[in-house]
């Protein structure tokens, strides 16, 4: 039982906390900190997977694919900052508009 | 001995990082919660380290945790700007019943994946031999060059084609509120002076040793994406004749080399990018230099986040 | 283990008992001056006895000039942005701890 495998734990551990505090938190800054937190613990996960029988030249095709991630992870979050910015500015706070009567003052 | 110590930090570091994540999701304050979520992404960095990852962890440290803070922490400046009230709404995303189910529906899920993760086969060998095997065809000696620009090319093609989308999107989306152009002190002044160029100079070294070591396009377009944001944020702006047409080749200027390759590889080997062997080294090294300069070019536009020439208007 | 290697750790640990030093200041003290004034002094010599323990076991001249290069990048980043930080804070209107 290598050391990977407590990685993988972790990452899973991540991808858990991360989808409750999507859940759980209304203002949508936060939310994006939960989706690049999951993010994170996906590609933790993968790397954990590259390592995992100790050998000593590691994969380097999930290496490729978590730089992929990091980047395509930044993209979606600058556009989801500025889409998050124009929401604020066009109904004072960031949140979404919800369904439910209880949610609109 | 050793493998004790080193089992030690791999454990302190795997805790490290939860509890970072922890801390950054659950704080009441949203400054501090963007705070520790970039140490979090720099502990993250250690992490891939440890797994024997160098180029995952530089390509952490620069864009996972140093243009993410950037951009995080400029959205909250501009937040605060717009509503002063931006750290209202901390939780209450799920009310009574449906809080606490949600809440065991996610333990069950975490201990599902967490079985998951653990009866995985340790003897899967994974590609690491084949790649070892076809290296000398693909240009480069360092694995994860070959792989990202090779033996993978396609998801990198569309990589590069995501990073323009993205900040297509945020130019369309229209100008948010400006960010206010204070004249910089003289210590940010000589700062960023000084930094730029060798930003620039590492840039430049990280895409040449990509070949061989650890690096390549992605982390030298984050420094040089690091420059730019640091010499934004001392009041510089792009000059106007140089915003319009020279500022969207240098954008385009990746994607566009790249689709040019494939559709050239297409036309005269019948397969996508299939790059003939004699070739491939250079031209790894000319998509990975166009790549370069539009990754940079692409994440300073996302942190100025208004499209030039639009700035001053509301 | 060798001589160098004895050096190496020694200079490795007294770096970390720096580096602790500094959290312990950046926990204790009272306010954003204090906290920079021990940030900033006990991680550059935390960094600078780490480098220079790392420095013994590098393979060549180059990779020594690169860890020494990365140091002094930290002193300069270090020095710049904590001025930077109490510039801020003065203008918020904090002012320094009084007993």
């Amino acid at each position: 039982m290598s050391a990977a495998f407590f990685y993988a734990l972790a990452g899973a551990g991540l991808f858990s906390i991360g989808l409750h505090a999507l859940l759980a938190h209304r203002h949508l800054l936060r939310k994006i900190l939960a989706i690049n937190v999951m993010g994170s613990g996906v590609f933790l996960v993968l790397a954990a997977m590259a390592t995992r029988n100790g050998i000593a030249i590691p994969d380097p095709v999930p290496h490729a694919m978590i730089i992929t991630g990091i980047v395509v992870a930044v993209a979606a979050t600058a556009l989801a900052l500025v889409l998050m910015l124009k929401l604020t500015a066009e109904t004072g706070q960031a949140v979404l508009p919800g369904r439910k009567k209880e949610d609109n003052p | 001995m050793e493998t004790l110590i080193a089992g030690a930090i791999d454990v302190a570091l795997a805790l490290a990082v939860v509890g970072l994540a922890w801390g950054a999701l659950a704080s009441a304050d949203l400054f501090k919660a963007i705070v520790l979520f970039v140490a979090f992404g720099l502990v993250m960095a250690l992490v891939w380290v440890r797994l024997n990852a160098p180029d995952v962890a530089l390509a952490e440290a620069a864009i996972g945790a140093g243009v993410t803070g950037a951009l995080l922490l400029a959205a909250y400046a501009k937040l605060r700007a717009a509503s002063p009230d931006a750290n209202v709404a901390r939780a209450g995303g799920m009310r009574g019943i449906g809080s606490i189910s949600i809440r065991i529906l996610i333990l069950l899920l975490a201990a599902a994946l967490g079985c998951a993760v653990w009866t995985l086969p340790s003897d899967y060998a994974g590609l690491g031999k084949e790649v070892a095997a076809n290296i000398d065809r693909s240009g480069v000696s360092n694995p994860v060059t070959a792989v990202l620009l090779n033996f993978r090319g396609y998801d990198t093609l569309l990589e590069v084609m995501v990073l323009l989308l993205a900040l297509m999107g945020t130019w369309s989306v229209g100008a948010t509120a400006p960010q206010r152009e204070t004249a910089p002190g003289p210590v940010l002044d000589s700062l960023s002076r000084l930094l730029a160029p060798l930003l620039i100079l590492v840039a430049a070294y990280l895409l040449w040793v990509g070949a061989h070591a650890p690096g390549g396009a992605f982390q030298a377009g984050a420094v040089l994406a690091a420059a730019g944001v640091m010499l934004l944020l001392s009041g510089w702006r792009l000059p106007a004749a140089l915003a319009a047409l020279p500022l969207r080749l240098a954008l385009a200027a990746g994607p566009a080399t790249f689709l040019l390759l494939a559709v050239i590889t297409v036309l005269l080997e019948g397969r996508l990018l299939q790059l003939p062997p004699l070739w491939a080294g250079r031209l790894i090294l000319i998509i990975e230099t166009t790549a370069t300069i539009s990754i940079g070019a692409t994440l300073i536009a996302l942190f100025l986040g208004a499209p030039p020439g639009k700035e001053d208007r509301q | 283990m060798t001589a160098s290697d004895y050096l190496c750790a020694a200079l490795l640990i007294i770096g970390g008992l720096f580096f602790m030093a500094g959290t312990f200041g950046l926990l204790r003290f009272p306010d954003v001056f204090t906290r920079l004034h021990a940030l900033t002094k006990a991680d550059n010599v935390g960094l600078g006895l780490t480098v220079a323990g790392l420095a013994l076991q590098a393979e060549s001249w180059a990779v020594a000039g690169k860890l020494l290069l990365i140091w002094l990048l930290v002193l300069l980043a270090g020095a710049s942005v904590s001025h930077l930080i109490a510039q801020g804070a003065l203008q918020r209107g904090m002012r320094p701890w009084k007993r």
